[in-house]
């Protein structure tokens, strides 16, 4: 589903990727690993779209795509999700009608009819549970005060909403209590399937106790230095990064 | 135009000053340029008007003439030249509009439709000649009907003056003097038409007034004059502009409002401005200095501004209000938009008189391109006004590098149970955001609009309902191009 070639990018002149390669099938959940300031959020950011990262050399396919090729929202259209590691706050525009144009955006890029507000609530009321959400949360501005669990648990929110072929997780499970870190991992569990692939970045051990991956990479300096399975991310735990 | 003069004096001398023959079906719907005593004279006569608006208008020439062009506020351009302007224009004469869309520049009609304006609509704003079958005869006849019954008056300024001339002499200028500032007086001279609204003492306006529906004044041209009269415990709601650019060949527009609300009564006025802003260079577009005043001449009246302002090339206006009546209240809700070229000085005034007066200013201003803007607004508490209270919130959002924000709050304050709120945010419409709605699929252009509405939002809920949506709708298109 994803194939990451030789992938080289910097941002502002500095390097940060030296040539990442990674393959991802349908199914299947990767987790990448790292030390601050390896390259996981370039990573990931760089996946999704983000303009301030440019590609030096390198190629990614999706689902036989170049990805690299396409805008960010185009990207989500295909069914890639990013979760944020910082979601942003947008004043004044609720988390419902957010939502709802995102879910709308993608239904019209693949020729489906939109979904009107009252499909959209049963869409979505369940979901919202599913997040230990409460409804009247999302009638507020997106993101607007919210703490920085709640801002997790609306991330997996909106994942649930999307759907994506493919969730890109930015340390979505940093600054999360036990419970939430739960529900977090609920809501990845919930989108498992053979269709479906995921890559989680994290830095800690806790996240894969909950969600297991079949796959655990460790970047260093803009590289994948070593690849295993699941074992490989309780090492980690033990022994930290200096051994490698 | 060494011999304009002579022109309109020989207009004047052969029509003579009440002459029935001069009907609007003649030739000309443009006067030559100039400004005189005599083009005074032949405005006042095209409209039949009685002498004593002649020698008040004559008046306020007169102190026009000594009076100088404002040049505080933060926006420049060229000298205006007074003799060039035509003064009595009807911006279309029959015979040069379009006789159907297909004549119509399309790039303005790509613009109706984003706004989603139904076609009768869109013949109407771009000036096409559908007096005849025009379908909203039958609702304006109805809605003529309805407000009849209730004892309301709504007619052109010029039909008032006719029908109700004790009404009209009491309060013009009552609240916006002639010689306020030098738009005011000019427009206190020239002006052609606008709306006049009158509302009886415990009446509630049976619907919401719209300039939209008066429709045989489409064109009232560019020096408008509007006066609302809210009777004791009476409340009406009036929306003004259209939501459509209008293509103008006249370069100013000075218009005046004045409100009067008496004891207990309430004023809603509503404007949605989108005049030509002129191009991507700043060529063409709109002088839009205009001067608006509330009067809360009684006690526990209450006025209320809301301003969606997105066209012209430069804004200059600042609706105000008086708050006179104890327990009188004041509110300005605003959003401004300046994009390209487009600059805009605007804000209000809130002068606190009565006892326990209180007002409200909310203002969101949102530059984009090389658009320049500035908040300006006064809240002055006169010894007289006991536990007055202001509060004011102004934010700017910027998007790119090239436009610019400023605040210029002023507050002069006499009396020390005065209690006033000040607060200014100035943001820029960040990459994060963006970034944030595309990667979940949210093109870069509804992204813009999504975030700009929400910044709006304060505003926009004190729009009527349908304004509201049209508001947003016309943010989206006036900010078209504004990223990437």
């Amino acid at each position: 589903m994803l194939e990451i070639k030789n992938l080289h990018a910097e941002v502002e002149g500095k390097k940060i990727l030296n040539g990442i390669s990674l393959s991802l099938k349908a199914g299947e959940v990767h987790a990448v690993m790292g030390p601050n300031g390896s390259g996981k959020s370039t990573l990931s950011n760089v996946l999704a779209g983000r303009e301030d990262y440019s590609v030096t050399s390198g190629s990614v396919s999706y689902a036989g795509k170049d990805l690299l090729a396409m805008t960010p929202e185009a990207r989500a259209c295909e069914g890639v999700f990013l979760g944020f590691q910082y979601p942003v706050e947008i004043p004044g525009v609720s988390n419902l009608y957010f939502l709802r144009t995102a879910l709308n955006a993608r239904r019209k890029y693949q020729n489906q009819p939109e979904i009107d507000a009252v499909d959209f609530m049963a869409w979505i009321r369940h979901r919202v549970s599913q997040v230990k959400m409460e409804m009247p949360m999302l009638q507020r501005g997106v993101n607007e005060g919210f703490s920085g669990g709640e801002k997790k648990r609306n991330e997996i929110l909106q994942m649930l909403v999307l759907e994506p072929r493919l969730a890109i997780l930015d340390e979505t499970d940093s600054g999360l209590d036990i419970d939430a870190l739960k529900t977090v991992a609920d809501g990845i569990n919930a989108l498992r399937s053979p269709e479906r692939a995921t890559l989680m970045v994290t830095h800690y051990q806790r996240l894969l106790d909950y969600v297991k991956p079949d796959y655990v990479h460790v970047l260093a300096g803009g590289r994948i230095v070593k690849s295993g399975g699941p074992e490989l991310a309780l090492a980690l735990e033990e022994k930290g990064y200096g051994w490698l | 135009m060494s011999n304009q003069p002579q022109d309109v004096r020989e207009l004047v001398s052969s029509r003579g000053p009440y002459s029935a023959g001069f009907v609007t079906d003649i030739a000309t719907d443009t006067v030559a340029p100039g400004l005189s005593e005599d083009t005074i004279r032949m405005i006042s006569a095209r409209k039949k008007e009685p002498q004593w608006l002649l020698d008040w208008r004559l008046k306020a020439y007169a102190r026009w003439l000594k009076m100088t062009e404002p040049k505080w506020a933060q926006v420049h351009y060229p000298p205006i030249d007074y003799q060039a302007i035509s003064y009595y224009s009807t911006p279309k004469g029959l015979r040069d509009r379009p006789k159907s869309l297909d004549e119509v520049d399309p790039k303005l009609l790509e613009t109706y439709k984003k706004l989603g304006i139904p076609l009768k609509e869109q013949e109407m704003l771009a000036g096409v000649a559908v007096d005849v079958v025009f379908d909203s005869v039958s609702v304006a006849t109805t809605f003529k009907a309805k407000l009849k019954e209730a004892g309301v008056i709504f007619c052109p300024i010029s039909e008032a003056v006719h029908d109700h001339p004790e009404l009209v002499q009491k309060y013009l200028g009552s609240v916006v003097p002639q010689g306020d500032n030098f738009y005011a007086a000019l427009n206190s001279a020239v002006f052609t038409d606008g709306s006049f609204v009158y509302i009886p003492k415990g009446v509630r306006c049976p619907m919401e007034l719209s300039t939209y529906f008066r429709i045989n004044e489409r064109n009232t041209g560019q020096f408008e004059r509007t006066l609302i009269i809210a009777e004791e415990n009476s409340h009406v709601s009036y929306l003004e502009g259209c939501t459509a650019p209008q293509r103008d060949e006249n370069q100013l527009h000075a218009a005046v409002v004045e409100l009067v609300a008496l004891e207990g009564a309430q004023i809603k006025y509503s404007t949605v401005q989108n005049w030509y802003p002129g191009d991507e260079n700043g060529k063409g577009g709109i002088y839009n200095f205009v001067t608006k005043r509330g009067d809360c001449r009684g006690a526990r009246s209450k006025i209320s501004w809301t301003q969606v302002e997105t066209g012209s090339a430069i804004t200059w206006k600042y609706p105000s209000c008086i708050l006179r009546g104890d327990d009188s209240v004041g509110e300005f809700y605003s959003v401004a938009l300046t994009h390209h070229r487009q600059q805009a000085d605007t804000g209000t005034k809130m002068i606190h008189i009565g006892k326990r007066t209180k007002s409200t200013i909310v203002s969101k201003g949102i530059s984009a391109g090389h658009g320049q803007q500035s908040y300006r607004g006064l809240v002055r508490v006169l010894a007289s006004a006991e536990n007055a209270r202001n509060h004011t919130q102004c934010d700017s959002l910027l998007i790119g590098d090239q436009c610019g924000a400023h605040t210029f709050p002023y507050t002069e304050v006499r009396n020390p149970s005065a209690h006033l709120e000040h607060e200014a945010t100035t943001s820029k419409i960040g990459e994060d955001q963006l970034f944030y709605a595309r990667s979940r699929g949210i093109s870069e252009e509804d992204a813009v609009s999504m975030i700009v509405s929400g910044f709006c939002k304060q505003v926009f809920k004190e729009l009527p309902m349908e304004f509201a949506v049209e508001a947003q709708k016309l943010l989206a298109v006036s900010l078209e191009g504004a990223v990437g």
